[in-house]
């Protein structure tokens, strides 16, 4: 069950809203987010999870925050699995929530 | 002279955190230039973890009381600019044969070492419940963090829920930050903390810190419990409320949109283990412990462990065991400090032992709610393995301690290896067989202590 997306988000921004705007891609869908969100805060400011566990229990939206739980990872389009919590948001990322992508032939 | 071809000896830390960053300052003072490998993109370590660059927050605001300490651990840091070999964003991943394995980027090096001090920290305790995968539900070290580093709540109404210091500092700082918690949730019941008072009063200043948080929680009205049962965390996809069992036995709901669960901390001790450290059961914490002595000496030769990564002492006991274990290294390697300094680092952290066996007493990890979790309950959160699937490990195919019934069962196995349901599995495991917890044993460390992407490539 993925169940509704909170509109606004999980997270809040509390402070530090004046940083300059990052823009990427999740899923196909311009998200905006902050220079310094790591990328798990620009997914969460913008929705409400960030991947599907693989074992069919439904959505997950991190856990740790540390580096430690390893179940925040998202993929780039590119094919490359990133760990949403401890990568910085940069500008022109295109990000997969829905599992690996296939791999490409180089 | 022959003195000047003597080499000087490698030390290695790994963390920066207080314990790593007060270890590399002492091994500097010795005249030695240690390398340190730290997994954040900047000293600090989780408690005195910094903002990003251009995130104007002041100290006061991000660290409350603890900012000058936290200040002058940046400072005092900083200032080792090119006395030490500082190696961020890299994972240390393995320990074999004398070298220390490190990931950095995608390029994985082997360095040797003449002494290691493992300053590794620690991750959050938790007990699984019905419901704590759904979205919304994060470890309350990763609600502080998201605070701390992000300037982001968890939600709009956050419940906090769990048990220990951490549980009131993490509520208060949402609520100094213009986030009013839903409410405290507290497993533990209030006679325990009064119980626990005489061991708690070996700290006084941080006594008083815990009271203020609780009074300024209560004077802005945030629903505060203790003595809680635990039920589930509710929600259609993502968190709705909390069900629990109050105090005296009534069942209650509590509606929020994030919770921030935790039950005291656990100790990061993989490296320990693939160090070959001998490691003992600590009836205070309920975990297994790398054995040290009172410097922060291990049983294997050259490694030493200071800080959280040892036992659970916090962040002040982290700068006084990171320069004893720098102490015990420069001893070793035959530069010992005087005795004075050391004698005096011993009787500070033997005041920070009392306390903390007065915390793991008002605030027990309660392992009876692990033991009694129904059959259908996740434990296992990266392979959704549930208790019941654990408990035919032990029954139906007989595995008499933690690593068979990994074996069988997959519990511990997933890729956060352990570190949130290895304790709880645990206790449901010897609750199943009828023994007490320390006769499951521990999960053993495994390289890589995290995943490495499978484009790491070796250099020499």
């Amino acid at each position: 069950m993925t169940g509704a997306i909170r509109a606004e988000g999980q997270f809040r921004r509390v402070a530090e809203r004046t940083r300059a705007a990052v823009n990427l891609e999740v899923d196909g869908r311009a998200v905006a987010a902050l220079e310094g969100d790591t990328l798990l805060t620009a997914l969460l400011t913008n929705g409400a999870r960030l991947r599907e566990s693989e074992f069919g229990d439904g959505a997950r939206a991190g856990f740790c925050l540390m580096g430690a739980c390893q179940d925040c990872w998202v993929w780039t389009a590119d094919g490359e699995r990133l760990r949403a919590c401890t990568t910085p948001v940069a500008s022109g990322m295109r990000i997969l929530t829905r599992g690996a992508p296939w791999p490409t032939q180089k | 002279m022959a003195d000047a071809k003597v080499i000087a000896p490698t030390v290695i830390i790994v963390g920066a955190g207080p314990a790593g960053v007060r270890a590399a300052a002492r091994l500097v003072a010795a005249g030695l230039r240690p390398i340190v490998i730290d997994e954040g993109r900047m000293s600090g370590g989780q408690i005195y973890r910094r903002q990003p660059e251009g995130f104007r927050r002041p100290a006061a605001e991000l660290y409350g009381f603890e900012a000058a300490k936290a200040e002058a651990l940046h400072r005092d840091f900083d200032a080792l600019g090119p006395k030490i070999e500082y190696r961020s964003e890299s994972l240390a991943w393995n320990v074999y044969d004398g070298a220390l394995h490190v990931l950095t980027g995608e390029r994985s090096e082997a360095l040797r070492y003449d002494a290691l001090i493992l300053a590794t920290g620690a991750t959050d305790r938790l007990v699984p419940l019905p419901g704590w995968t759904l979205p919304g539900t994060y470890s309350l070290g990763g609600a502080q963090i998201a605070l701390k580093a992000q300037a982001c709540a968890i939600g709009a109404r956050p419940i906090f829920m769990g048990t220990g210091p951490l549980l009131y500092l993490v509520a208060y700082q949402y609520a100094k930050a213009g986030v009013r918690p839903a409410a405290v949730l507290d497993t533990s019941p209030y006679r325990r903390r009064i119980e626990a008072l005489p061991l708690l009063a070996a700290r006084p200043a941080m006594l008083a810190k815990g009271f203020y948080y609780s009074a300024i929680l209560a004077a802005r009205g945030v629903t505060m419990l203790t003595g809680v049962t635990p039920i589930a965390i509710e929600g259609d996809g993502q968190v709705a409320s909390v069900v629990f069992q109050d105090g005296r036995g009534r069942l209650r709901r509590i509606e929020g949109d994030a919770v921030g669960l935790g039950y005291g901390l656990r100790s990061e001790t993989q490296l320990a283990d693939l160090a070959r450290c001998d490691f003992a059961f600590d009836p205070v914490a309920r975990q297994w412990l790398p054995v040290t002595d009172v410097d922060g000496r291990s049983t294997a030769k050259g490694v030493y462990i200071a800080g959280d990564g040892a036992r659970i002492l916090g962040a002040d006991a982290a700068e006084v065991s990171g320069q004893l274990a720098a102490c015990a290294a420069l001893a070793d390697l035959g530069r010992p400090a005087a005795a004075a300094e050391v004698g005096q680092l011993r009787r500070t952290l033997g005041r920070m032992e009392r306390f903390r066996r007065g915390l793991e007493h008002g605030f027990a990890w309660p392992a009876h709610l692990a033991a009694g979790l129904a059959d259908d309950v996740l434990v296992c959160r990266c392979e959704a393995i549930t208790a019941g699937e654990l408990r035919r490990a032990a029954t139906e195919l007989g595995a008499p301690e933690v690593n068979r019934a990994k074996a069988f069962s997959r519990v511990g196995m997933g890729r956060c290896q352990g570190r949130y349901c290895g304790l709880a599995g645990a206790e449901i495991l010897a609750a199943r067989l009828g023994v007490p917890v320390e006769q499951v044993g521990r999960l053993r460390g495994q390289a890589p202590v995290k995943p490495l992407p499978m484009t790491t490539e070796a250099v020499s």
